[in-house]
């Protein structure tokens, strides 16, 4: 059976625009604490909230996650939902604990240095065929 | 000897910016009385300036008052902290206190009433008492451990302000001494869906903004007397205290 990354990155690579973390990383201007080599992944939507009970019930494989929380549960979830990547919004820095555990599951942590609303726009922008 | 106590050890007063004008130093410990509650501890949110009045009002009813808090954290997880005595839960405070910013508009958020033993008010106070603080939930955690307190997650079922709805999960490395439940779930459900592999102690209390709430939702503990340390006991079930029904 495929998993359900290799079945994204399949379905991506049909389409004429792929996105990847990469590209958000370089149209958002994220820095990235952590997973600097794990940029290739493809990245199939969005998902914002600071409820991680939220994002377990509703998030979606493949989405990029923005968030406040720096909690290493973040790292939990993004395993858990087999999401892209996680945003942290407002130049907030992932705890040490955080950092470990995401180095070693390869979860990929970025930074914004703009809140949440601005983040969420611009990423939000990336889908909708604007820039 | 043992025998069995109730007691409700979430208990807001007037200080809380949404408790009822009516939790007063006086009223509290008479209707807890009325409730058959022998024990109750004072927890308002990240402050513990009412806890001397109803400790002083207590005095004599053979009601026994615990002194807490109810600290949000910068998750916004709420957890209750108990201590010995007023001395350490002032030390408490006052790291809280160093790490909560902004001030109360009590037009939005209600009136932090700090009142006497006689009910009289004595100021407000003008710290927005009803927000996260600057300090992670395993900080927190870790400091009233130090302070030989006991942490205690508040009303974990709800889907605001509980360590399940802000961390979706207890983290293996979080120390609660137990989990607080709230009367809208049964023990067993709250086993099967968020104890995952690990043990723990679930107790209810009322979290009463209201007297009439006093009591309405509570366990009791088996202890040889109704003191602090035999409930810090009995919440790690040391010694054969217990809680005895959850």
């Amino acid at each position: 059976m495929l998993s359900a990354s290799t079945v994204r990155k399949s379905v991506a690579t049909l389409r004429d625009e792929t996105m990847t973390l990469k590209d958000v990383v370089e149209r958002l201007h994220l820095s990235v604490p952590t997973g600097q080599d794990h940029l290739d992944q493809i990245v199939t939507g969005g998902y914002a909230s600071d409820l991680l009970s939220d994002v377990i019930a509703n998030g979606k494989a493949g989405s990029v996650w923005v968030t406040m929380h720096t909690h290493d549960n973040i790292v939990a979830v993004a395993i858990l939902k087999d999401l892209a990547g996680i945003i942290i919004v407002q130049g907030r820095q992932p705890a040490p604990e955080t950092m470990l555990k995401a180095s070693k599951e390869k979860v990929v942590i970025m930074v914004s240095d703009l809140p949440a609303f601005e983040t969420i726009g611009k990423l939000s922008s990336l889908f909708d065929g604007g820039t | 000897m043992l025998r069995r106590f109730r007691a409700d050890l979430h208990v807001h007063t007037c200080l809380s910016p949404c408790g009822d004008l009516q939790m007063s130093p006086q009223k509290i410990p008479a209707q807890a009385r009325r409730q058959g509650v022998e024990l109750i501890a004072i927890c308002d949110h990240n402050s513990a300036k009412n806890v001397p009045a109803v400790i002083r009002c207590a005095e004599g009813t053979g009601i026994v008052v615990l002194p807490g808090m109810e600290i949000c954290t910068s998750e916004e997880i709420h957890l209750l902290a108990i201590f010995e005595n007023l001395d350490l839960v002032e030390q408490m405070q006052s790291l809280i206190y160093r790490h909560l910013e902004g001030r109360n508009n009590p037009e939005v958020f209600g009136l932090q009433v700090i009142a006497n033993e006689l009910d009289e008010v004595m100021g407000y106070e003008e710290k927005l008492l009803s927000r996260g603080i600057n300090l992670t939930v395993d900080q927190v955690v870790d400091k009233i451990h130090r302070l030989g307190g006991v942490a205690v997650a508040s009303h974990i079922d709800r889907e605001s302000y509980s360590v399940i709805s802000q961390l979706g999960f207890i983290p293996d490395t979080l120390r609660f001494d137990a989990l607080e439940l709230t009367r809208h779930i049964r023990t067993e459900e709250a086993r099967k869906r968020f104890a995952g592999s690990r043990t723990w102690t679930f107790i209810r209390n009322s979290d009463a903004h209201y007297l009439d709430d006093i009591g309405i939702n509570t366990c009791e503990y088996l202890l040889e007397c109704p003191t602090y340390a035999e409930i810090s006991k009995a919440l790690k079930g040391e010694d054969g205290r217990m809680v005895c029904e959850a």
